[in-house]
């Protein structure tokens, strides 16, 4: 007899179980021409350097002329900077989402569209005008010289570097933990309240393990672009707060040493697949543990 | 969720949020009707509509929105094709399997944007493939994927699958299922993909940046250069304030229109239930 039944635990999905990789076919062509073959282009320029006849040789030369301040120095900072990003982004980005998703109120629509509206904008023109906001001249200081105070300096500091990446950012954080939120079931939360649990407690053990994964998908909508942006170091920084996206572009753009911008690109690779195995693994374990603790 | 009713100081922090991320913009409106080109000292030098005057007969504006446009379409529809149909194939395979090739696609999107932007410029040079608009097109689809996959797969994940199999006892096919049931199911998900595809891709600039060549130049691509030399033209602010202007209303539209509608169906339910009650 034939008849084997299949096990009844198979937790996978069944729609497009049969076809499932013809599906993911034109994904997986795409992905290998132009991702995997690109970064190996990288990988290889990373390793070599150009002899003065034009052909390459395979060397680490430029991974030791990276561990120079002039180098480090901007890659700590972007790190620095896009790590206070995304903390920030997470505490003013997580009660307007809580609140959108618990609002019973009909305008709630509206107010997320004004949250993404702001990204029809072309970013570098919502910079310029923080720039025309706060620069030596703009309106800000305009306001307080009419009012009698003093002039103040708020451009190319990183604290403002950081003001620009917040707002660059703050809507990609908001987006995937209202998506999260909106389909949290009500009757876990009244069953907690049936069993005694207090508001606080409520929140802490099923609101907030419930939007982890929209919290992880945030993290990494905002981390990632802000410690590699060079155009909003470029506007509100001047040349005093360079970050680690200025010297990649400056290797590929004026001082023209493929190589040695391959070398940087492959550290900073390195640096953010790390940080994407890191949150992928927590994004794992909480989505399990939240299996259990319900 | 959606159980409270909001409160004011609730109300207050939405405000400044929202304030916080429209200021900017204001500010923009604002400067696309000063006489002043403020690039200097920022001054308010009266009302005027001749940026909106001159925007019409700038040919370099008009002709790299227009190339932003397309592109952005033509990524949008791309990538959505594309991701949707892997993002549902791979929820049907192995985990081992998807997990590595869902951890290869997000690649462009948790990479950083400049080290893609540079690879594929490297690989364009060594292939000696022109770049222009279709180099454009493609590194443009390459890092729109993974954020329609990510707005798809939370909503395949959490789709009840005994929906689907409750529509195949009760005699469905599998694709009819697939049509009624589970595309309409994960469909806001599509739709969001899809936007923020658009969106992103519009908004664009350092991927196009390494690309792009023989001229063709997009919108973020014209302001970076007019930025780096002699500061943003008026023009571009009054281009902005417009395209703002009609996506709001759209928008506006998309958000209000479905609650009227409903209220209308309600009507014409009640209307014809009297209607057999009589």
């Amino acid at each position: 007899m034939e008849l084997k039944r299949k096990p009844a635990d198979d937790t996978r999905i069944k729609v497009g179980k049969k076809s499932g990789s013809v599906m993911t076919l034109p994904l997986i062509i795409w992905l290998v021409c132009f991702v995997l073959v690109p970064l190996l282009l990288i990988g290889w320029y990373g390793i070599t350097v150009e002899n003065p006849d034009g052909s390459m040789s395979v060397s680490f030369e430029n991974f030791k002329r990276f561990a120079d301040p002039i180098y480090l120095n901007p890659l700590l900072r972007s790190a620095k900077i896009a790590t206070i990003t995304t903390v920030v982004c997470i505490a003013l980005g997580y009660p307007v989402a809580y609140i959108l998703a618990r609002s019973t109120a009909k305008w709630t629509n509206i107010v997320m569209m004004l949250i993404l509206m702001p990204m029809w904008i072309n970013f570098m023109l919502r910079i310029y005008s923080w720039a025309s906001l706060l620069e030596g001249n703009g309106i800000i200081n305009s306001l307080l010289v009419s009012l009698g105070f003093e002039k103040q300096q708020f451009m190319y500091t990183e604290g403002v570097v950081v003001l620009g990446t917040i707002y660059n950012f703050l809507p990609f954080m908001i987006m995937p933990i209202q998506n999260v939120l909106l389909k949290l079931d009500n009757s876990l939360l009244e069953a907690a309240a049936d069993l005694g649990a207090s508001p606080v407690r409520r929140f802490f053990k099923i609101t907030l393990p419930y939007s982890v994964p929209g919290i992880i998908s945030g993290v990494a909508m905002v981390f990632v672009p802000s410690v590699t942006t060079f155009v909003i170091s470029q506007r509100l920084g001047g040349n005093k707060v360079p970050l680690i996206g200025n010297i990649i572009e400056s290797q590929f753009g004026m001082a023209g040493d493929w190589n040695f911008g391959s070398t940087v690109s492959l550290i900073v690779m390195a640096i953010v697949l790390a940080f994407m195995f890191a949150i992928n693994k927590t994004d794992r374990a909480e989505v399990n543990g939240r299996g259990l603790t319900l | 969720m959606r159980t409270h009713r909001t409160k004011w100081y609730s109300k207050l922090y939405l405000g400044l949020i929202v304030a916080f991320l429209q200021l900017p913009i204001i500010i923009m409106m604002i400067n696309s009707f000063n006489s002043s080109r403020a690039m200097g000292a920022w001054t308010w030098e009266g009302f005027t509509l001749d940026w909106y005057r001159e925007l019409i007969s700038n040919d370099k504006i008009l002709s790299s929105l227009g190339t932003t446009l397309l592109l952005a379409l033509a990524a949008a529809v791309i990538s959505t094709i594309i991701g949707t149909i892997a993002a549902i194939g791979l929820s049907g395979m192995k985990k081992r399997i998807s997990g590595i090739i869902l951890n290869v696609s997000y690649i462009p999107m948790l990479n950083a944007e400049i080290v893609m932007g540079i690879s594929l410029m490297l690989l364009f040079a060594i292939i000696g493939i022109d770049r222009g608009f279709l180099t454009l097109l493609i590194g443009h689809i390459t890092f729109c994927i993974p954020y329609v996959i990510l707005s798809v797969m939370p909503k395949i994940r959490q789709f009840d699958h005994s929906k689907y199999e409750a529509a195949l006892d009760l005699g469905a096919t599998p694709k009819m299922a697939i049509v009624r049931i589970f595309i309409p199911d994960i469909l806001p998900g599509i739709i969001s993909g899809f936007l923020m595809a658009f969106t992103l891709s519009m908004d664009d600039f350092i991927i196009s940046f390494f690309t792009t060549g023989n001229g063709v130049k997009t919108l973020p691509i014209e302001i970076y250069t007019m930025m780096t030399k002699r500061g943003i033209s008026p023009e571009v602010n009054a281009l902005s304030t417009i395209v703002y202007i009609i996506v709001f209303i759209i928008m506006l539209g998309i958000n209000v229109l479905p609650s009227i509608r409903q209220r209308a169906d309600i009507k014409k339910k009640l209307k014809s239930e009297r209607k057999q009650v009589s």
